[in-house]
């Protein structure tokens, strides 16, 4: 069915590896475009700054101010210390913008609209937390979950709110991008579905589909801010987490 | 509705084991897949970011706060030699206007002693000019009283001598005239 919103997050198997070590690790849509998200950024980044100019064209000075964006969500909220994890926060953040951004054009695959890529990449800025953490705070890391100046008698409560706030951040902080991204793009097929339909309904429906035409045009518009806003959300925080990890003690 | 709807139809779907009619993103058949080339993909992406791109740009930044710095203090610099400059101007401009105010008073202290010397000069030249005046006045009133005593005992003989006839002695006259000039 042409119409259904659904089928844009159809699987499909482009080379089969359907048996590798008893996974199926078919190269599929999903990782084209995961390669072509990669491919885009990294030759965008690469050639816009190649000739390293003192006075940046504009193709450097979009990847200057990517690079100066994120720089500094980073030290706001992680001071500089957080700037060790620099290229891992400027990669997440440029692989969700620009896997958001290419899945704006029609009949492209959203990477970004699966949840486990999402809940992937959030667990690996959790992991990261973790593990940097423990690393190098040892049993100090576990202040974390231990606020100051909380009387007595209500610290475990306090502490058991804590962990689970700790523990549903990789959910949240998946389920945020995935579902934006997916929501946005049902609504975006659903109204455009709308003006299919409509438009076979005779002369008045033609008239009709005018409506959706115009909404689908705003939600298009509204998308693009989604796509930005929403990589802009999942960088913040997981700035937020890093800092965290950098100074566990409230 | 229709999230809701595609929603409970995919966690059906998955709940019946995964399948073609499945919600695309709760089937877990092709989770392994999705994070293999996610693994892969991400994984050079970050590799690339951090060894080529993100040093590159961190030099590309630095190399211009590099250089705006230096610009900044080569205008400093450039800054307080004109600093430099306008004082040494300013000085100068003052030790002038000091040294033309002392020669404009020194030529006015010797033009006033010259003035002053020469009215001097000339007011003693003009004071005798004017004794000589006054002598010579005096001298000329004398000698004029002296000839109008002359003339008074001529003018008194010869008046004597047409009205009266005969003569008088000179040394009667001059006693009548000095009589009457009393």
């Amino acid at each position: 069915m042409a119409n259904d919103p659904i089928q844009q997050f159809q699987i499909n198997k482009i080379i089969p590896l359907e048996n590798v070590a008893g996974l199926d690790l078919s190269f599929t849509n999903s990782s084209l475009f995961m390669v072509g998200t990669v491919a885009v950024a990294s030759a965008f980044l690469y050639f816009a700054t190649a000739s390293r100019g003192l006075i940046p064209s504009r193709g450097q000075s979009i990847a200057e101010s990517a690079y100066e964006f994120v720089a500094s969500m980073l030290r706001d909220a992680a001071g500089t210390e957080g700037m060790r994890f620099f290229p891992f926060v400027f990669s997440l953040f440029m692989f969700v913008l620009v896997a958001n951004l290419l899945g704006m054009f029609p009949y492209f695959f959203t990477v970004t609209s699966h949840i486990i890529v999402t809940f992937a990449l959030a667990m690996l800025v959790i992991g990261t937390v973790v593990v940097y953490g423990v690393a190098k705070h040892g049993f100090k890391f576990l202040g974390l979950f231990v606020p100051e100046g909380v009387p007595g008698i209500l610290m475990p409560l306090v502490i058991m709110i804590e962990v689970i706030s700790f523990l549903s951040r990789p959910i949240s902080l998946s389920v945020r991008l995935f579902a934006n991204m997916l929501a946005g793009h049902i609504t975006l097929k659903v109204f455009a579905g709308f003006i299919v339909s409509m438009s076979s309904l005779g002369a008045l429906g033609i008239g009709g589909s005018l409506l959706p035409l115009l909404m689908v045009v705003a939600l298009t518009g509204l998308e693009f801010l989604v796509a930005f806003l929403q990589a802009y959300v999942f960088a913040v925080l997981t700035c937020m987490y890093l800092n965290d990890a950098l100074h566990p003690s409230h | 509705m229709f999230i809701t709807e595609a929603m409970a139809a995919g966690a059906e779907a998955a709940g019946e084991n995964g399948g073609g009619g499945a919600f695309p993103p709760f089937d877990s058949s092709t989770f392994a897949s999705q994070l293999f080339w996610l693994a892969i993909t991400f994984g050079f992406f970050l590799w690339f970011m951090s060894k080529v791109i993100v040093p590159r740009i961190g030099n590309i930044l630095e190399t211009r706060q590099d250089r705006i710095a230096q610009d900044l203090d080569k205008a400093r610099e450039l800054r307080d030699e004109a600093d430099a400059s306008i004082a040494a101007y300013e000085q100068e401009l003052a030790e002038a206007k000091s040294k033309a105010n002392e020669i404009g008073q020194k030529a006015r202290d010797k033009a006033n002693a010259e003035a002053s010397a020469e009215r001097e000069k000339v007011e003693a030249d003009l004071s005798e000019k004017l004794a000589a005046a006054e002598a010579r006045i005096a001298e000329i009133r004398e000698k004029a009283m002296s000839e109008v005593g002359g003339i008074a005992e001529e003018t008194a003989s010869e008046i004597y001598t047409q009205l009266i006839g005969g003569t008088v002695t000179k040394a009667d006259l001059a006693k009548a005239v000095a009589a009457s000039g009393k």
